[in-house]
């Protein structure tokens, strides 16, 4: 009997309506996503162009370096190449499918950096104030001074190009931007009074950004570095487009581009691709950002 | 306000030093002895040495930079690796080129992304506003330089209405934007470069125009029995701080950003000569253009800045 009595309230704690169920933060960021059509069908193809990179080797229907003088730009379909050939015979197909990897780590890798370096100077400047403060942000000052593909192709032209250069190059184009984000949002907590009681009960400055200004910081860092991929995607190929990024022969999308570019007339279509590869990739990276930044609800 | 004119001027100083220690030490970033780097590889013993000497390339760091500076100062920027002419000559004739190009581009994409914008944070969650925010992601996320073959491809290649590349047959001496021949050179290079302009600039007038549209002092106005057209004035004027800074930037972006676009239509400007000095390792180059675009860079935000300052007087009470 004491069964049964028992039984109707759990039923109602089970059953209670949504609005009263209480979320915590990332709580709820995961409902806003899971309700968020256009993002999760952005992030979709953006996770089958990453396996697609990953697993390039075993979807690529021929290899991307094997050259043919006979079978110079092809068009669609010819001999079984889906999407052609290129101005050296190689299959377009394979070296789209395999671009996306220096595409990817173009864009992944310099905002990683930037972030790993432009926040850690940010919080510094913004937890430290004063002096340091001022030496960190004037410093970044100066390179906010320059368009940022102006500054990336400065330095990746005076360094001489290459795939490690060019990373370079866009890291050191992204930590000023990084920088002031991480600094702004640790400015703004620094003299918040929880970061005051904390001192005061004795907690040391490293406990203190690692447990009270970090947690506030992380969000608008992540968000901005998750707007960045973008960016470095568009940049790196712009790079390689110029010869200044991906070295040939390894297929990058920017080189293909700039490469089969000589060919426009023989060619339109063929030339055309590697630039919609581009695009589609960027434009995912850039909806999904947009996406998780209205889910986090953070405002830069 | 001249105080504050002042004070803004005082502060760019030391972001235009900066600027240039960059720009001097591009050349050390360069693989190599910079000497080799400024000099043609066919230099004579003479010559080198009388390089090193004027540049005093034997003394230690601060010093030649100084020294650098001061040719700088003076408009000496050194000598062009590929063609021997003075780098000043090169970098002021492929800007006046390009400012042929920006001065259409500006007018247009920040016209047309305003208008787009405004039209968009009046409206929102409406059919304009879905509109105007897809079409402003895909600018922002266009690589300009493929949508300029994209066009070639259509206007140039199918379609043969328009020139593909170039500024006509008698090149820039002959150029003359009144004249249809001439003239129909503009329309791709300048129609791609507006787009990604366009994009950012209707992205952030609709966020400001919507932002002020939620403000209390919008419903005191209406409140207060104004037009719609009025309201939409004020709101207009209240947004124009946030629009400017992001057009001042596009402005800075349009005038150094254009290298890839000027490389797609071989259009002589100084991104394409940026580009024919990477290929070329034309260091000399290299630094002379950059130099010259950062400080443009420099001056346009100043520029905004007071502007923003004239139009909102908050901003220099802060």
């Amino acid at each position: 009997m004491s069964q049964t009595a028992t039984l109707p309230a759990t039923a109602f704690a089970d059953d209670s309506p949504p609005a009263l169920r209480v979320r915590g933060y990332w709580g709820s960021v995961g409902y806003r996503l899971r309700h968020d059509p256009v993002t999760l069908c952005f992030g979709a193809i953006v996770l089958l162009i990453v396996l697609m990179a990953i697993f390039a080797p075993l979807l690529a229907p021929f290899d991307p370096y094997k050259e043919s003088v006979l079978l110079r730009l092809k068009p669609f379909g010819y001999k079984g190449h889906p999407l052609g050939t290129d101005e050296l015979g190689r299959d377009l197909l394979s070296r789209l499918i395999y671009g996306a990897r220096s595409s990817l780590l173009m864009g992944l890798i310099p905002v990683c950096i930037a972030t790993a370096v432009g926040g850690t100077l940010g919080v510094i400047g913004g937890f430290a104030g004063r002096h340091v403060n001022a030496v960190i942000m004037r410093t970044m000052d100066v390179f906010y001074a320059f368009p940022s593909v102006l500054l990336a192709v400065a330095i990746s032209g005076a360094m001489g190009g290459g795939m490690a250069n060019g990373m370079a190059a866009l890291a050191l184009v992204f930590i000023p931007a990084m920088c002031r984000v991480a600094e702004t949002a640790t400015a703004q907590v620094r003299s918040l009074d929880y970061i005051e009681a904390a001192r005061a009960t004795g907690a040391g400055t490293l406990t203190i950004v690692r447990y009270h200004v970090l947690g506030n910081v992380l969000g608008p860092v992540f968000i901005y570095a998750s707007s960045l991929v973008s960016v470095s995607i568009l940049l790196a190929s712009g790079l390689s487009f110029l010869g200044l990024g991906v070295k040939p022969p390894t297929p990058d999308w920017g080189l293909m581009l700039s490469t089969l570019r000589q060919s426009i007339y023989i060619a339109p279509l063929s030339c055309a691709l590697p630039g919609a590869a581009i695009f589609v990739t960027s434009i995912c990276f850039n909806l999904v950002s947009d996406g998780i930044r209205s889910a986090m609800d953070v405002r830069l | 306000m001249l105080g504050y004119i002042a004070r803004r001027i005082l502060l760019a100083i030391p972001i235009a030093f900066g600027v240039s220690v960059v720009c001097f030490s591009l050349v050390y970033l360069a693989p190599g002895d910079p000497l080799q780097t400024i000099l043609p590889s066919d230099a004579t013993q003479e010559m080198v040495e009388q390089i090193k000497h004027a540049y005093g390339f034997d003394r230690p760091l601060p010093v030649q930079y100084l020294l650098w500076l001061v040719h700088v100062l003076t408009g000496d920027f050194g000598v062009s690796i590929s063609t021997r002419r003075p780098v000043i000559l090169e970098v002021t004739g492929a800007l006046s080129n390009t400012f042929i190009l920006t001065s259409f581009a500006i007018p247009l994409s920040f016209i047309t992304g305003y208008a787009m914008g405004a039209l968009a944070g009046c409206f929102p969650g409406r059919a304009v506003d879905r509109i105007v925010t897809g079409a402003a992601v895909v600018g922002v996320s266009l690589p300009n330089y493929w949508l300029g073959i994209v066009l070639v491809i259509i206007f140039a290649v199918e379609l043969m209405a328009l020139p593909a590349t170039g500024m006509g047959p008698q090149g820039s001496s002959q150029f003359n934007v009144l004249h249809w021949s001439s003239a129909r050179f503009l329309v791709l290079p300048v129609i791609t470069l507006s787009m990604i302009p366009v994009g950012i600039i209707a992205r952030t007038t609709r966020a400001a125009v919507s932002e002020v549209l939620n403000q209390d002092f919008v419903t005191t106005l209406r409140a207060k029995g104004l037009s719609e057209f009025a309201v939409i004035r004020h709101v207009l004027k209240n947004s124009a701080p946030q629009v400017l800074a992001v057009m001042g930037l596009q402005f800075g972006y349009l005038m150094g950003g254009s290298i890839l676009i000027e490389t797609v239509f071989t259009w002589p400007g100084s991104g394409f000569m940026l580009s024919k000095a990477i290929i070329n390792r034309d260091i000399p180059v290299l630094q002379g253009t950059i130099l010259f675009l950062a400080m443009i860079f420099v001056a346009t935000n100043l520029v905004v800045d007071l502007l923003q300052s004239m139009i909102d007087p908050r901003i220099r009470r802060s």
